[in-house]
């Protein structure tokens, strides 16, 4: 038995793609009989692998989900950047640079105001609860608008390890919110052509969210998203200590 | 042969993430910007020229449509990586930011796409496409 559990350890990715088979029938499975098809089988089964995130992160209290089981360690070759990158950028293949063209405008439009949205609501929010100084404003407003803004952003402005951890935790949970909740309100905001998804790659932002929230609603939108979305964290971390840290100077008058 | 399309891929892959870091470094920003990006249009024109020059033969194709296929199951082991614990564990700060920028950013999405012209959606899926 033991033997058996060291030669999956070792074959870990090939155990991955297993694991991740049995979870995409058992998804597709779910929707049609469940949901009669209603909720695509690939959003059930992002749904799964989240849950499967918070069991493995309870059982193992580390911070990589399942993957810190060491009998499925290969999860996390098989869905870290890496080859989710690679994934990512192959979906290109085939796509209309005509219909990116069109919707430039409007896609720089997006990233511009998701992520100053993003920082206005986390800064607010975090005034709210008593964070009034612009450190921990621009630290938690970047964690709204992903986790890797967020803790950029704090240790540039040398924000408190707590404040950190507040704005990471709220990027992540954007992340989750946004893979979970964009097929339910996908026909609500218009969620179904190539325009209106490079928007909304741009307005969330985080790209493991965008991914997976695409991933859930149509796949062939993913490009679309990507490529804007891309562009986020990197604009974030350059808005964040400059532009936005002296923005809310100003406003609370240091 | 495939390995052709996969190696095609692969090097758009990163000559896009290259450019993404030196944009980076360029802007002052300990991140990579729009690398993944690069890639893709990189991609898309790469192998519109070899499609002209007769160049990309089916089993070429493949190469790179292979990992397209893949994209979902990948998002989804992705999902399992996340750190959910830590994502629910950051109290009432924590949950109201990123429930509100969520809210508030999905609910530009129609706004923002509205700018130039409204766009017809895409024809419905297939359920063998999807």
């Amino acid at each position: 038995m033991e033997d058996i559990i060291g030669l999956i350890e070792k074959n870990g990715l090939v155990f991955a793609f297993v694991v991740v088979g049995v979870i995409m029938w058992l998804s597709y499975q779910l929707s049609d009989r469940l949901s009669a098809g209603r909720l695509h089988g690939s959003a059930v089964a992002i749904i799964i692998g989240l849950l499967l995130a918070w069991i493995g992160g309870r059982v193992t209290g580390g911070s990589s989900g399942l993957s810190d089981v060491p009998l499925f360690a290969g999860i996390g070759i098989m869905g870290g950047s890496m080859l989710r990158d690679l994934a990512i950028v192959s979906t290109a293949y085939g796509v209309d640079i005509r219909e990116i063209r069109k919707a430039g405008t409007a896609g720089v439009l997006s990233l511009v105001l998701g992520i100053a949205l993003s920082f206005v609501v986390g800064a607010v929010v975090a005034a709210s609860f008593g964070y009034t100084d612009a450190v921990s404003m621009a630290t938690i407003g970047g964690g709204a608008a992903t986790y890797i803004v967020g803790p950029v952003t704090g240790t540039a402005l040398g924000a408190s390890s707590d404040v950190i951890a507040l704005s990471v935790a709220a990027g992540l949970l954007k992340a989750v919110l946004v893979m979970i909740g964009t097929p339910f309100v996908a026909p609500l905001i218009g969620l179904n052509n190539p325009k209106s998804a490079m928007a909304y790659g741009g307005l969330m932002g985080t790209t493991s969210g965008v991914a997976g929230g695409l991933a859930a609603t149509d796949k062939r939108l993913v490009p679309y998203g990507a490529m804007t979305a891309t562009f986020y964290t990197g604009l974030g971390c350059l808005m964040g200590p400059s532009v936005f840290y002296l923005f809310l100077l100003q406003i609370t008058g240091g | 042969m495939i390995i052709y399309g996969v190696a095609a891929l692969a090097a758009c892959h990163l000559v896009g993430v290259i450019l993404g870091d030196l944009l980076g470094d360029l802007l002052g920003v300990q991140s990579n910007v729009g690398g993944v990006g690069f890639a893709m249009l990189l991609l898309v024109v790469v192998t519109d020229r070899m499609r002209r020059a007769g160049r990309l033969p089916a089993l070429t194709e493949q190469g790179v449509l292979f990992w397209s296929a893949m994209y979902i199951p990948i998002v989804v082991a992705m999902a399992a990586n996340q750190n959910v614990v830590a994502a629910l564990a950051g109290g009432p700060v924590a949950i109201v930011a990123g429930v509100g920028a969520t809210a508030v950013c999905l609910a530009m999405v129609p706004v923002v796409a509205r700018v130039g012209g409204r766009e017809a959606p895409l024809p419905p899926l297939m359920p063998q496409e999807a």
